[in-house]
């Protein structure tokens, strides 16, 4: 046993690294290290900077701009991406709507749709969740009625994240009402969003940030072409599109670099006439996460070290909710930290995270603290969404331990 | 051994009770109330005053009631289910405290009326940049000029603090930044010049001020209680306020309790509630377990509240702070992770709590603090 990386994987390492110094924006690292609010063009310009670098996609098939990495350089590429950090790929483009177009979509979608998804010219959002269809997916209602050569759609999608920024969105859309299991009647329709009748209502969540909308359809027609794949096949393409998002589930790289900014706050704070670091009972709960953090990433290892002998496209490794659920609880425990940091300044609201008390005033308190309580609420998203952490409990119970 | 509520105090809970179900009955008005610019809507604390309410701790002399920490308790728990935005914490608990224990009698005389009908606000400027939860940290120098003080230092994230009229401010008249022994406490007007306020609204729709003194001019005659010797009422008036905050988050934690398991029996997933999850069910009741210990923690704390020997008050706090913000942090994930994304929303009232539980947690010492000190002070078993 090893766990060093060979020398050719050092070398990869390093390289991404160097690219990632020297194309990256201070602008959006300083925003994702400060926890300010990324916006659209931080991420397209990296996604773009990546793609001309051939990076943006590397996990997708050679022939529409993948890399055949193998799984220790794609852990590798993720991991040095958070610790950077640097923003990732949009998500919805590159592990959820590509993957399925380049695997089940027809020649004409790929040629239309994936230089675009690749380069990030097409933004997508995911039309899964509904009001009604949460963990229970499958029981969605929105519908996909066809009429000659049309989709008409009818239905309310939530939770959609950035929709307010997508051109595309991919939905399940019910097509047979009538079938035996709710799983069967299910398609996987691509939607434009300027599409007369799709509306888009923000929901602002507790941190007082936009970032998940309602999507609304009503009597929306879709060109039957948009249909992916099969029809009422849709809910196998969604199983495979959530199967795909294993590699950078834990995040570890993102809570490496979080602990280490967190070490290093917690030395500018005073805590009475030392600082904070200086503090045993600090170290204590700081080193106490590291611990966790260093387990979940050799757990990931051996997750990765497992795809490697099982190829890449084998069936999802129920471990990776083990990942999915240490991953999320550790992202978390760095907002806590965080606010332990700021002490008496987690109160004050940030000015620019609501409407009402938009102004451009400087901070209060230390800079670092205008985050650390918004973070601590937005991030309990973590272990709901991407299968909450209960329904991860769930997958472990049935297919790891056979109950 | 006796934990019933007298005939007086069931009277005022059922008054509050009926008040706040008036003022706070649907969630929208208090998030009404806080688009007013003080954070809170007047004709809500003018019915506090006539009900009242703003009396309770205050002696009989001074217009109040005589009401002692259960009283409190009761008013703080009500205002905690309705996540009340009103400045009651700031200027009658914490302000009202400093002036019932510290103020000479003539001082008392011109101010607790004040505070008890609600003709003025009062806040508690006992924070500053470096001193965290240390209440004995203190920068802001008070300066003897003549027949004055000049006020000089910064104050931070003082309660109500924009919308005060009077400001009680801890300053060192002698000794080093952390000494013990030579805080002083002041009775400032808000609006005196030097004094200058940026009010902001916390993580939890409340208001609170960062506060400047720049060469403030105080009269000795503001000088509440002796010189040099302000930390101990100030310790008395903020181990009250954390008596009273324990009792609001107990308040909170069952209405966010309640909230939720209604929600978990409405909830279908699957084609069932989500309350049929055993998996939920045991969740909810480690949440519920976690609240009842903290109402346990809450009636201590009420009850030592009154307590005179500092060190028994002080261990009594500590205890019932680390127990209450623990359940906290507890029910308040917990009720987020089981309402599913609605939990995660700015309409929806669960979040609400959620914040208000995290901010209460850290408010005059989180966890760590308050599990440090009492540490330090041994075993909470040795006391009487
Ligand atoms: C910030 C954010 C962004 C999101 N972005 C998107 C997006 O872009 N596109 C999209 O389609 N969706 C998105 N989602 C939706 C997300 O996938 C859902 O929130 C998630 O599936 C949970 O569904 P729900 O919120 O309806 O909760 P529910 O499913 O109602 O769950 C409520 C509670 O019940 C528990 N529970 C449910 N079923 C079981 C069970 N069988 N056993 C035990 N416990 C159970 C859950 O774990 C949870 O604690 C997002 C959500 C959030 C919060």
């Amino acid at each position: 046993m090893d766990l060093s990386f060979s020398p050719e994987e050092v070398a990869f390492r390093d390289e991404v690294r160097s690219f990632i110094r020297d194309h990256l924006a201070p602008e959006t690292r300083a925003k994702l290290i400060e926890g300010r609010e990324i916006g659209k063009q931080d991420i397209v310009d990296w996604q773009k900077a990546l793609h001309a670098r051939g990076w943006a996609v590397p996990h997708w098939p050679v022939e529409y701009g993948g890399q055949n990495w193998s799984p220790v350089q794609e852990y590798i590429f993720l991991d040095e991406l958070q610790m950077a950090p640097a923003p990732s790929a949009l998500p919805f483009n590159v592990s959820m709507v590509g993957p399925v177009i380049a695997t089940f979509g027809s020649a004409e979608q790929k040629a239309k749709f994936l230089p675009g998804t690749a380069n990030l010219d097409i933004w997508w959002c995911q039309g899964f969740s509904e009001p009604g269809a949460g963990s229970d997916l499958a029981g969605l209602k929105t519908t996909a009625r066809r009429e000659g050569d049309e989709y008409i759609i009818n239905g309310q999608k939530t939770w959609t994240t950035l929709a307010q920024y997508a051109d595309w969105i991919f939905v399940l859309a019910r097509t047979n009402p009538a079938a035996a299991k709710k799983q069967e009647g299910i398609s996987f329709i691509l939607v434009d969003m300027k599409t007369p009748g799709v509306s888009v209502r923000p929901i602002q969540l507790i941190d007082g940030g936009h970032e998940v909308n309602e999507v609304w359809f009503d009597e929306v027609r879709v060109p039957a072409e948009n249909l992916v794949g099969q029809e009422n096949k849709g809910w196998d393409y969604a199983k495979f599109l959530l199967g795909n998002e294993r590699m950078g589930i834990a995040r570890i790289g993102t809570s490496k670099q979080r602990l280490k900014r967190i070490r290093e706050l917690a030395k500018l704070e005073r805590f009475g006439d030392t600082q904070l670091l200086d503090q045993p009972w600090f170290r204590e709960k700081l080193t106490a996460v590291e611990i966790e953090l260093k387990a979940l990433e050799i757990t990931q290892l051996r997750v990765v070290a497992e795809a490697r002998k099982r190829g890449k496209h084998g069936t999802p490794d129920p471990n990776s909710s083990i990942l999915k659920i240490k991953g999320s609880e550790i992202q978390q425990a760095t907002t806590e930290l965080m606010m332990d940091v700021v002490g008496p300044y987690v109160m004050p609201f940030g000015a620019s995270l609501d409407d009402e008390d938009q102004t451009n005033e400087p901070p209060i308190g230390p800079d670092y603290a205008a985050a650390a309580a918004p973070t601590y609420f937005n991030w309990r998203k973590i272990s709901i969404y991407g299968g909450s952490n209960e329904i991860q409990h769930s997958i472990i119970a049935k297919a790891i331990l056979g109950f | 051994m006796d934990f019933d509520l007298t005939d007086d105090q069931r009277l005022l809970q059922d008054s509050i009770v009926k008040l706040m179900a008036n003022r706070y009955g649907n969630f929208d008005l208090r998030q009404a109330y806080r688009k007013h610019p003080e954070g809170f809507d007047r004709a809500v604390w003018d019915e506090y005053a006539q009900s009242g309410l703003l009396a309770l701790p205050f002696a009989e002399e001074y217009g109040g009631f005589g009401g002692g920490g259960v009283d409190t308790m009761l008013v703080m728990d009500q205002f905690g289910k309705s996540l009340a935005v009103e400045p009651y914490l700031a200027s009658v608990v914490l302000a009202g405290a400093v002036l019932r224990h510290g103020a000479q009698p003539a001082m008392a005389a011109e101010f607790i009326p004040m505070i008890a009908g609600g003709e003025a606000l009062f806040a508690l400027a006992c924070t500053e940049r470096a001193s965290r939860y240390d209440l004995h940290d203190v920068s802001t120098t008070a300066r003897r000029d003549g027949a004055d003080y000049l006020l000089e230092g910064e104050k931070s994230v003082v309660l109500a603090g924009d919308s005060a009229d009077y400001i009680i401010v801890s300053a060192r008249t002698a000794g080093g930044r952390r000494e013990l022994a030579g805080i002083s406490l002041f009775l400032i007007d808000a609006k005196a010049e030097g004094v200058s306020r940026r009010g902001y609204a916390t993580q939890d729709g409340l208001r609170a001020a960062e506060i400047s003194l720049a060469s403030v001019r105080v009269p000795a005659d503001r000088l509440i209680g002796t010189a040099d010797a302000g930390l101990a009422t100030l310790e008395r008036a903020v181990d009250e306020g954390i008596a009273a905050i324990c009792a609001e988050a107990v308040g909170a934690m069952e209405a966010l309790n309640a909230l939720t398991v209604d929600y978990m029996k409405t909830r279908k997933q699957f084609g069932v509630p989500i309350s049929s999850f055993q998996a939920l069910q045991f969740r909810s009741v480690d949440m519920l377990i976690a609240a009842e210990q903290a109402k346990s923690m809450a009636i201590f704390a009420a009850l030592m509240a009154g307590e005179e020997n500092p060190a028994e008050r002080s261990r009594a706090m500590s205890s019932a702070k680390v127990q209450v913000a623990r359940s906290a942090r507890f029910v308040g994930q917990n009720a987020t992770q089981l309402h599913g994304g609605i939990g995660m929303t700015m309409e929806y009232k669960g979040g609400h709590y959620f914040k208000r539980l995290t901010m209460l947690e850290g408010l005059f010492g989180d966890a760590d603090h308050h599990l440090r000190r009492l540490a330090q002070a041994g075993s909470l078993l040795d006391a009487a």
